[in-house]
């Protein structure tokens, strides 16, 4: 074979889409012994287009709401039989922090022995871009449209999904980005080096709901971290979390104007205080004053 | 086409037979004469279609880089995503148009 990756080429998922590279990555860690559950969502349509699969270990599609609660049963099932494997949920933004919210809650309080991955393009992007708990404030999608009446877009903050989940006291829970691989590969190696319940929450760019540069989906997610905005950190057993990478901060508006989705943010600078202020007073809870 | 019980694909790696390479409309081309073998397009090419060659016969911007792996695009399966060229810390990898 002359591609040897657990995830293979072929697959359907838009050129310049981050999430097949934080899973080729996640899946060359965690090797051949592997079950992967896959919540619906763009990961799981564009990678497994009947009869064919982009996937070279075994992999079952789940509903949104109960991925987390079928990873549990096959991690249940599997110690019952006294057989190990790494078992890893896959779920976008919508399929984690809405729809599968419960069934994760449920697996990180019994305290399964799973890695759930948050792959996180902040909406619903299979079905065409609607908003999700996880898009930020001032972002443009189907169902947060800017004109007259609302000129921000998405009107609501960010739902912390991994800070809930620290506040579950999960086993492990780190934010990762593959713009910062050494990072990413620690953290994803830690993950399987800790038993019980693990979340990876990994942002993606999407260019097709970000309407962005296909070719610039690194550099993107680059921004959103050396911005402050998509901060690297860490956390065992519902310990404090520690920040992994101390970020330049430079000025958010090198993030936003690589997006179609903010562009009508940079005609109004009010709102772009309001995110400003927003990332201050995260970074100050964390004890760093930008 | 047989309809498998449960929608059960039982070729694990199968969408290898859709050749997504159709998608493309800008084409990455590697100047092995300025690649320096870091691997950053391997990396980060989300098909993934940039595969590692060792022992291969291309050139190199110093005799010592030729004894590592090098970078191939499989064609068949790059959708011209750009990723790799605008992430080649040395810029080698050209950008062109597409002409099928
Ligand atoms: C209960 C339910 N509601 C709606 C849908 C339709 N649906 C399929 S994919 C999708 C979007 C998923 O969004 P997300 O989890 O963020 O993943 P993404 O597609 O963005 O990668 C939706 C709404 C569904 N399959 N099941
Ligand atoms: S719509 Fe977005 S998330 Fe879905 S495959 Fe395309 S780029 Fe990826
Ligand atoms: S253009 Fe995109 S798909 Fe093609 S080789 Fe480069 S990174 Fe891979
Ligand atoms: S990123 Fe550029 S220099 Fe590095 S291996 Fe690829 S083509 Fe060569
Ligand atoms: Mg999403």
């Amino acid at each position: 074979m002359k591609n040897d990756w657990l995830f293979a080429p072929g697959h359907g998922m838009c050129a310049g889409c981050a999430a097949p590279i934080i899973v080729k990555h996640i899946l060359a860690i965690s090797g051949e012994n592997t079950i992967v559950v896959n919540a619906t969502g763009c990961l799981e349509v564009a990678t497994t287009e009947y009869p064919r699969t982009a996937w070279r270990i075994p992999w079952v599609h789940v509903a949104f709401e109960n991925a987390a609660a079928v990873a549990s049963g096959i991690e249940a099932a599997m110690k019952k039989q006294g057989e190990k494997a790494n078992i890893i949920c896959f779920g976008g933004d919508g399929g984690t922090a809405d729809i599968g919210m419960q069934a994760l809650s449920g697996m990180v309080e019994r305290g399964h022995n799973v890695l759930y991955v948050m792959y996180d393009n902040e909406a619903y992007m299979n079905t065409g871009i609607q908003r999700s708990g996880a898009t930020p404030y001032g972002a443009w999608t189907t169902t947060s449209e800017v004109g007259m009446v609302n000129p921000i877009g998405n009107i609501r903050p960010k739902k912390p999904v991994a800070e809930i989940m620290v506040a579950h006291r999960a086993a492990y829970v780190a934010t990762v980005n593959i713009a910062f691989l050494r990072d990413f590969k620690r953290k994803v190696e830690k993950a399987f080096s800790i038993d019980g319940p693990r979340f990876l929450h990994a942002i993606s760019t999407c260019p097709t709901g970000w309407r962005s540069d296909p070719s610039k989906g690194i550099e993107i997610i680059k921004l959103a971290t050396e911005t402050g905005l998509f901060p690297l950190w860490e956390s065992e057993h519902g310990e404090d979390i520690k920040i992994t990478y101390k970020p330049k901060f430079l000025p958010i508006e090198e993030y936003l104007k690589t997006q179609g989705r903010f562009r009508h943010l940079l005609k109004q600078p009010e709102y772009i205080e309001r995110i400003k202020e927003d990332l201050k007073a995260w970074w100050r809870r964390h004890g760093v004053e930008i | 086409m047989k309809i498998t019980r449960g929608a059960v694909v039982e070729e694990a790696g199968n969408s290898i037979e859709n050749k997504t390479g159709t998608w493309r409309t800008f084409k990455p081309i590697i100047d092995y004469t300025k690649c320096i073998r870091c691997m950053i397009c391997w990396e980060f090419c989300p098909e993934p279609s940039i595969y590692k060659e060792d022992g291969s016969e291309k050139p190199a911007p110093k005799e010592a880089l030729k004894k590592l792996p090098v970078p191939i695009i499989d064609y068949d399966y790059c959708k011209g995503c750009g990723i790799c060229v605008n992430e080649c810390p040395v810029k080698a990898i050209d950008f062109v148009k597409e002409v099928k």
